[in-house]
């Protein structure tokens, strides 16, 4: 009985780890700032070199990071996905416009449309390496106390927005 | 033939010529340098995942290495730079994880498994030993051998040469 019994554990334990080896994506590498305090940045706004975005002030919102590009291919995939849903006006979307140049940005929001309610102006990609971004686009879900509750990896579908993103936000606002 | 493979190591210098080319100081400090691709190689390019930082082409990899360049001109040890890294990126950046929490299981699956599996193979062994284990015939046995054996001598031998093969 053992016999059989044995092999049958390993193959099911090894069975186990693969489904589960196979559901992983490799190319999404979890971050370790989940359940930490969002990084603190006081950058320049995009659209207003005069004033300044930063973390501290949106203290008791639930807020979006969205970290894009002029120059990333997937942002613009996601683009009308967030111009959409900055509409419905459930969360307020930030964005943090990474290794750009402020022209190419500002052509890209007047050319694409503007789903964020203000833009830090990352040009050297600084607050981008202390969020640990290495792919653009990436959202990060930030709570009331500044805490990431979420980073999602790529640019955002509409199922991801109604079933990865929007469950958390309103757990979040509770 | 000769050649063929004379080409093919000149081809071979010239593309590491040309690799090292690439990688080559951009602030001039040799030792500096040094020390950069060194860290830069035991950390992994997070985009391209099965290159190191050091080997990657890739633009995420080219911020790494100024980032890591930046930081050990302000004075932070090797060490300091790595956990910088890892605040940010996570244990995955390491080629060589740490040894704590659940990679703990990880460095030491191996070892167990050999260990248990070595274990399971003595095991099994010593017990087909026992199994196989030569008893001395009883009197009555060796009686009925020994009547069996004159009746065909012809095949005696073959039997005991096949019984003394047996481990």
């Amino acid at each position: 009985m053992m016999r059989f019994l044995i092999p049958l554990v390993v193959f099911v334990v090894l069975v186990g780890f693969l489904w589960k080896g196979l559901a992983l994506d490799p190319s999404e590498v979890p971050t370790p700032l989940l359940n930490k305090p969002a990084p603190a940045f006081k950058l320049q706004e995009l659209q207003n070199a005069s004033q300044t975005l930063s973390p501290a002030n949106l203290r008791g919102k639930v807020w979006l990071l969205n970290v894009w590009a002029s120059w990333c291919v997937s942002c613009r995939e996601e683009h009308p996905v967030l111009l959409r849903y900055s509409r419905s006006g459930e969360v307020p979307i930030y964005g943090l416009n990474y290794k750009d140049t402020r022209d190419d940005a500002l052509r890209w929001l007047q050319q694409f449309g503007n789903p964020y309610v203000a833009n830090g102006f990352d040009t050297d990609g600084q607050v981008g390496i202390d969020y640990g971004v290495y792919g653009v686009p990436e959202t990060y879900v930030i709570d009331r106390q500044g805490v990431i509750r979420h980073k999602h990896i790529g640019p955002i579908t509409d199922a991801v927005w109604q079933d990865e993103i929007m469950p958390i936000v309103r757990k979040l606002k509770g | 033939m000769k050649q063929f493979f004379a080409v093919l190591l000149m081809l071979f210098a010239w593309s590491v010529h040309a690799y090292a080319k690439e990688a080559e100081p951009v602030m001039g400090n040799e030792a500096l340098q040094e020390r950069v691709m060194t860290l830069a190689g035991e950390l992994r390019c997070l985009v391209c995942q099965g290159e190191s930082l050091a080997e990657s082409h890739s633009d995420f990899a080219k911020d790494m290495l100024s980032k890591i360049r930046a930081l050990i001109e302000q004075g932070k040890t090797n060490q300091e730079v790595k956990d910088y890294l890892v605040a940010r990126y996570g244990d995955f950046i390491l080629y060589r994880p740490p040894f704590s929490g659940i990679t703990a299981y990880i460095w030491v699956a191996p070892f167990v498994l050999a260990v248990a599996g070595a274990g399971l193979l003595i095991f099994n062994i010593r017990r087909r030993r026992e199994r196989v284990k030569v008893t001395p015939l009883s009197a009555e046995e060796q009686a009925r051998v020994n009547s069996l054996l004159k009746e065909d001598t012809g095949d005696s031998k073959a039997v005991m040469a096949s019984e003394g093969d047996r481990p």
